[in-house]
């Protein structure tokens, strides 16, 4: 304006070409340049962290070990370095090379304790109950030794679930349907060729179906090859509008073999052991061994050849425990981001916003990208926070941890920076629809954080808390989850326990549809509003 | 780009109330219009509806021959200053100018330059919220000049600023008018606009009332009026009276006389000897002329009859 020019006047200042990234660097520009904003950004990360340290501070776990020394919370892992559980009674003998076993069941029973508590010592039959656990097992196995959490793979019957070839504690897969009777037995084989096992089963031992093939790499030479049975704990959980409890105590299952043939180089003698479950001479384990009579061998077994599923009842921490605080810290973003918006419709400074950039569906769009792209960074700095020192103190007041594969470790901090950043848009284009704060920031909390408290601090039962956490913007939580769900292992999969009732990224897709009508909405309003 | 504004037959209500009623007016290049008229007569709906903020129902409002919406790099086209107080408190003057800037390519350096200009080099860093209206208007027209625009659009600037802001501000708008900008300055206080501006539009109730240049619109109100000054105010009453002027006392020494040129005047006091010391065309005052010409556009009077 210096210079003096004819009429019309023209502006020095004729700028480059128009642009999203100059919308982007002015919205930019504007977050950064309120402290405020900058400084709740920060918080919000803070009491991520914060909230898991409290809750890491608040919970203790102390027991003296058999020998008066610190008790050894520690779980057996098995080939792939989870966590498993390798109880079982075994009756093997070793075999050199190939080879195969193949027996009959014609019996396979149990019992469990009524309403899931344990019998008083020395009277372990007194409230025992008739009735084999649907996830009880019998068959055959070959297994690298009788180790705990050694490589297996086994051909065995189920109390509810049919016949199931299983092996490395995770993989499963179902064989013929159905129960067992004396008049209906079922005949189980397993096969080893080299690393390689097969699994049949036949209702007649002549008729043969194939289950499936297993491969376990590095099996050793020698194996031990024989019969197995196990049943696992019984659990009764009551559900009610304060939440859920749950009782637990050891089964057993006791089958019936026959017909045992073992192909191969099989060493002579019968070897039998009472896997995990601190053996026969544990309170209440006098009942756990085999008896044999001719070529009948009888099994009774307690506890389970499965992966570890970590639940509410487990003292072990999993990597989503450390992110407790997350809602905490959402709660603050949201606030955060209502305010990048409603904070101009209080002044009157949107009419400047959009006199700079009269194309209003680029101002939104630049505003959700700034505000989620600093939302993003602020979940990404906090999870990977918490989930690093609310672990490390976890771990320094004695809690055994999860194992967690490093890509699901990555999947759940990236997906906790993702929940933050959708949220914050989705705050965003709330404001920008109801040009308040307080009601957007309500509604926001009230859709996304209460669900969640909701479910996963099992103030409702399981079924409504599924409900929440599949159909609320609070699904979205689903990204955190690093506990795996196994169809073969029977627990209380809820919300409460770390089961949330969608996969992690369909959760977050919930919200993401949630976000984009809002936004799809507020981009509408705000093109049609006047200003 | 032609530095003009054309608005044409704007129309808009608010529910039952018609807020532009056929607005209609141009605003030239080189010059500063004033935009006069009642609280609530229409000009900063108008305004808002130039700056594409607000949709007219009918009617077209064009910068250059361009709706604003069209505008690309609208803040090197057209520069506004509607509500000084739209700031966010807790953000430095500096990072207000900044982000605006930073959203239509300019550089910090330009930033630097505005603040020079509008006097608040001293400020720049402090937050917008403990600023005085006085200063957030001198930001406001910071923020206005930012991409050095052809046209600027200004809703009350006058508001709220010290006696040295107020010359400040009128020295400001002339040398921007100078340069060949089109200038549109509102304001409900005809007097603000005195020896500033150059061309009126004066509005009431969502339309215009008069569109004409200050010397046409004071030449149309003095009418063919003449002032005179005596001490015999009584004898000069009856003498001019009774050869039919419609007078007037307007002070003790002073009466207003019309329906007689001032020649006819003078030879009638001196032929009945009524001395008198001055005798003059009249000259109407800015204020005066738009009270007459708003007097039936006012919407609410005191007294509420009119």
């Amino acid at each position: 304006m210096t210079t003096t020019t004819a009429t019309p006047y023209r502006s020095t200042q004729a700028a480059a070409r128009d642009g999203f990234l100059r919308l982007l660097h002015g919205e930019w520009t504007k977050f950064r340049t309120v402290r405020g904003w900058v400084v709740g950004m920060v918080t919000a990360a803070l009491v991520t962290v914060a909230v898991g340290l409290l809750g890491a501070a608040g919970s203790s776990i102390s027991c003296s070990g058999p020998h008066g020394g610190k008790c050894d919370h520690s779980v057996p892992k098995g080939p792939g370095g989870q966590e498993i559980r390798d109880a079982m009674t075994l009756v093997h003998r070793p075999l050199t090379g190939d080879g195969s076993i193949t027996v009959r069941i014609t019996s396979l029973t149990g019992r469990y304790p009524e309403g899931g508590r344990q019998p008083a010592d020395g009277d372990p039959g007194a409230t025992m109950l008739s009735g084999v656990q649907p996830w009880a097992k019998a068959g055959v196995i070959v297994k690298d030794g009788t180790k705990q959490g050694s490589a297996y793979a086994a051909v065995a019957l189920t109390g509810a679930h049919g016949v199931r070839m299983q092996d490395d504690f995770t993989h499963d897969v179902a064989g013929i349907p159905g129960g067992v009777s004396a008049a209906s037995p079922r005949w189980l084989r397993l096969t080893r060729a080299g690393d390689t096992l097969t699994g049949y089963d036949s209702a007649d031992g002549t008729h043969w179906h194939t289950i499936g093939t297993a491969r376990l790499a590095g099996l050793p030479e020698t194996v031990q090859a024989g019969l197995f049975t196990t049943s696992p704990e019984y659990v009764v959980t009551s559900n009610s509008l304060g939440g859920s409890s749950s009782n637990g105590a050891p089964s057993r299952a006791t089958a019936v073999f026959d017909s045992v043939d073992l192909h191969g180089k099989a060493g002579a003698a019968w070897a039998a052991d009472v896997l995990g479950g601190g053996g026969p001479d544990a309170p209440g384990a006098a009942d756990l061994g085999y008896r044999q009579a001719g070529g009948t061998y009888t099994l009774t077994g307690s506890g389970d050849v499965a992966p570890e599923v970590p639940g509410r009842g487990s003292p072990a921490k999993t990597v989503e425990n450390s992110l407790i605080g997350v809602f905490a810290g959402l709660v603050v973003v949201t606030v955060v981001a209502t305010m990048f918006v409603t904070a101009e419709y209080r002044r009157g400074l949107i009419r400047t916003t959009l006199t700079a950039s009269p194309r209003r569906g680029r101002v939104l769009a630049a505003k959700a990208v700034v505000i989620g792209a600093v939302s993003f960074l602020t979940g990404l700095v906090a999870a990977a926070a918490a989930v690093l020192v609310v672990g490390a103190v976890e771990r320094s007041k004695g809690f055994p941890t999860y194992p967690t594969p490093f890509a699901t470790s990555v999947r759940v901090v990236v997906g906790t920076a993702a929940l933050f950043a959708v949220t914050a848009v989705l705050a965003l284009a709330l404001g920008t629809v109801l040009r308040r704060s307080a009601g957007a920031v309500t509604a926001v909390v009230v859709a996304i954080v209460l669900p969640y408290i909701l479910a996963v601090a099992a103030v409702l039962p399981a079924g409504p808390s599924r409900w929440l956490t599949r159909l609320t913007p609070a699904a979205a939580f689903a990204v955190e989850q690093s506990v795996h769900q196994y169809a073969q292992v029977a627990a209380d999969y809820t919300p409460a326990d770390g089961y949330f009732p969608l996969a992690p990224w369909a959760g977050l897709g919930v919200l993401c549809a949630y976000a984009a009508a809002v936004v799809a909405t507020a981009a509408v309003l705000l093109r049609r509003r006047d200003a | 780009m032609e530095a003009t504004i054309e608005v044409s037959g704007l129309r808009k209500r608010f529910g039952p109330t018609p807020a532009l009623d056929g607005m209609t007016f141009t605003v030239a290049p080189g010059q500063i219009t004033g935009f006069v008229g009642p609280n609530g007569a229409g000009k900063s709906t108008t305004m808002r509806v130039i700056l594409g903020l607000d949709a007219a129902d009918e009617g077209t409002a064009l910068i250059g021959g361009l709706r604003y919406r069209a505008l690309r790099n609208p803040l090197s086209h057209v520069g506004a200053l509607l509500d000084a107080g739209a700031l966010q408190p807790s953000r430095s003057a500096r990072g207000h100018l900044l982000w605006l800037a930073h959203s239509q390519g300019l550089s910090a350096r330009r930033v630097d330059e505005v603040v020079e200009y509008a006097g608040l080099a001293s400020a720049a860093r402090r937050k917008a919220g403990g600023f005085s209206l006085g200063m957030r208007q001198r930001l406001g027209i910071a923020a206005a000049l930012l991409g050095d625009p052809p046209v600027l659009i200004m809703d009350e600037p006058f508001n709220g600023m010290d006696p040295e802001g107020i010359v400040w501000m009128r020295g400001l708008l002339r040398s921007l008018a100078a340069e060949g900008r089109a200038v549109l300055v509102s304001s409900h206080l005809m007097s603000e606009l005195q020896d500033t501006a150059q061309h009126l539009v004066v509005v009431g109730r969502g339309k215009v009332i008069a569109d004409t240049s200050v010397a046409d619109l004071i030449a149309a109100a003095s009418g063919d009026r003449v002032t005179l000054r005596t001490t015999a105010r009584t004898q000069a009453m009856t003498v001019l009276a009774q050869a039919g002027a419609v007078v007037a006392a307007t002070g003790a020494e002073t009466l207003t006389v019309s329906g007689m040129d001032s020649q006819s005047v003078a030879s009638l006091l001196g032929r009945a000897d009524v001395p008198f010391s001055e005798i003059g065309a009249h000259r109407a005052s800015l204020e005066e002329a738009y009270m007459e010409l708003t007097r039936d556009a006012v919407e609410f009077k005191a007294g509420g009859t009119r």
